[in-house]
């Protein structure tokens, strides 16, 4: 094992440019792909007929078809297409639709909003009916009901699946290197191509990928107790929740 | 959109459909070796001795905390280089080819067998034990315990598991196009890459894993209905 490579500065940049991306890209897919995925819920839930049978369609999709397929679809199939539209290249919006970091949000935000849609709005169901009745007992009007208990109830029975999602988040974020942007596989491949090591970036970021899965439980977990209204959850025994 | 070039999308068909039925084969493949390993897996948890539990541990936990695609690319360098180095250890000359196909289902079957055992283990904490103990009362070796009382009682409980692992599994045969063995993904890759209709090709891939995985949907509701027969209330 040889890891002398990572005293040269410009491993170094490699490597942690690869890191603040994988995290831009999991905080920036995760928010925006979390509201997406409380409007697929609602929109199965409350939405009129025929918006919900488009949004089931979505989510079937999405969750029927490869991570990897979706993003070359938006990268190469969609991105190749988008030049061809008069004006797009002298719009402003032009330097982000050519950036590989677009594609791989755009894909991850939908991905998040399918997958984490289809939890939400099972948990939005199971919310007791009587609990929604109380607050229009009380008087409150139908956005008050929504953000005040329906989402908040919603969201307390499905945060430790959503820990799950968002970990399953995180170790897509390898997808990318595939599209050119540089995460931290990127990174290892370009070290891997230039000091002819193949184990050790690999197993580098192996570890970085462990380390940031545990902060990221350990930080859910840290949400999931102190969010309003949480039981005490008893010390769980498994850090790591399954796929 | 003149006709040759229709004609040069069409001549991809027959490679399509020939890497889709590779992605079944490695998937059916790499699915039953998972499952075995993933049986393997969860005794091991659950076994009374330390060290084979803190290896079932290990194994589940390492394997399903770091990404996927970085596993395939380490585990493909690592599986080619350990096996050809045993198998000069053997004594055997020069170099050792081994297939992609082999490398793929090996690979996804390692990770598959990871999460298989944690839906194992958690299927086989929940049988009731007075049926185990049931089991021993009437006299049942461990191994027909084990195969009579233990599986069976479990399938209802893994079965849930044991389908999104499946879809998962399908989906992430997808990977293996990255270390280049020509599966479906692969061959969409080559189609769209020379014919520059990267739109059209994408989405008939996307069409055609739906296909796949929405089959199987409907394959795993009816064998959930004959691992749950002679169950009541549901």
């Amino acid at each position: 094992m040889d890891f002398s490579w990572l005293t040269d500065p410009f491993y170094q940049r490699y490597l942690w440019t690869g890191f603040v991306n994988t995290l831009w890209l999991v905080a920036v897919s995760g928010s925006l792909g979390l509201a997406l995925a409380v409007g697929v819920a609602l929109a199965q839930i409350r939405g009129p007929r025929p918006l919900a049978l488009v949004v089931r369609g979505f989510t079937t999709v999405i969750r029927g078809t490869p991570l990897l397929v979706q993003l070359f679809f938006f990268y190469d199939g969609v991105g190749r297409l988008l030049p061809a539209i008069p004006g797009v290249q002298e719009s402003p919006l032009w330097p982000l639709l050519r950036d590989p970091f677009f594609y791989g949000a755009l894909t991850f935000t939908i991905s998040v909003g399918a997958y984490s849609g289809e939890v939400i709005r099972g948990a939005l169901l199971s919310v007791p009916p009587g609990e929604l009745a109380a607050g229009r007992a009380f008087g409150l009007s139908r956005w008050q009901i929504l953000y005040r208990l329906w989402l908040p109830r919603g969201f307390q029975l499905c945060l430790p699946t959503l820990t799950g999602e968002m970990i399953l988040l995180l170790k897509s974020v390898p997808l990318v290197s595939t599209i050119a942007m540089m995460d931290l596989l990127k990174a290892a491949n370009l070290v891997r191509d230039e000091t002819f090591l193949v184990y050790e970036p690999l197993l580098l970021i192996a570890g970085i990928y462990l380390a940031m899965t545990l902060v990221l439980t350990a930080a859910m977990r840290l949400v999931e107790t102190r969010f309003p209204g949480a039981r005490p959850v008893k010390p769980r025994r498994r850090w790591l929740l399954p796929g | 959109m003149d006709s040759t070039s229709n004609d040069s999308l069409l001549a991809w068909t027959g490679p399509i459909l020939h890497g889709a039925v590779t992605t079944v084969e490695i998937a059916v493949l790499a699915y039953a070796i998972g499952l075995a390993l993933g049986l393997i897996g969860a005794s091991a948890r659950l076994s009374p001795w330390p060290a084979l539990r803190a290896l079932g541990t290990g194994y589940s936990t390492l394997v399903r905390a770091v990404p996927e695609l970085l596993l395939i690319i380490l585990l493909y360098y690592a599986g080619s280089q350990a096996l050809t180095a045993a198998y000069a250890a053997l004594g055997g000359v020069g170099q050792l080819a081994i297939g992609g196909f082999t490398t793929a289902v090996g690979v996804l079957a390692f990770v598959q067998g990871a999460y298989m055992t944690e839906v194992f283990r958690g299927a086989i904490l929940a049988i009731p034990r007075g049926q185990l103990e049931a089991a021993d009362a009437y006299g049942f070796s461990r191994i027909s315990r084990f195969r009579r009382i233990v599986i069976p009682a479990m399938l209802p409980n893994a079965l849930p598991g044991m389908s999104n692992l499946w879809l998962i599994l399908v989906k992430d045969t997808a990977l293996v196009s990255v270390i280049g063995f020509e599966e479906l993904f692969f061959t969409v890759q080559q189609a769209a890459a020379s014919t520059r209709a990267y739109f059209v090709f994408y989405a008939v891939a996307g069409a055609l894993y739906l296909v796949m995985t929405l089959g199987s949907n409907a394959l795993f509701a009816r064998a959930e209905r004959h691992v749950r027969r002679g169950q009541t209330g549901t």
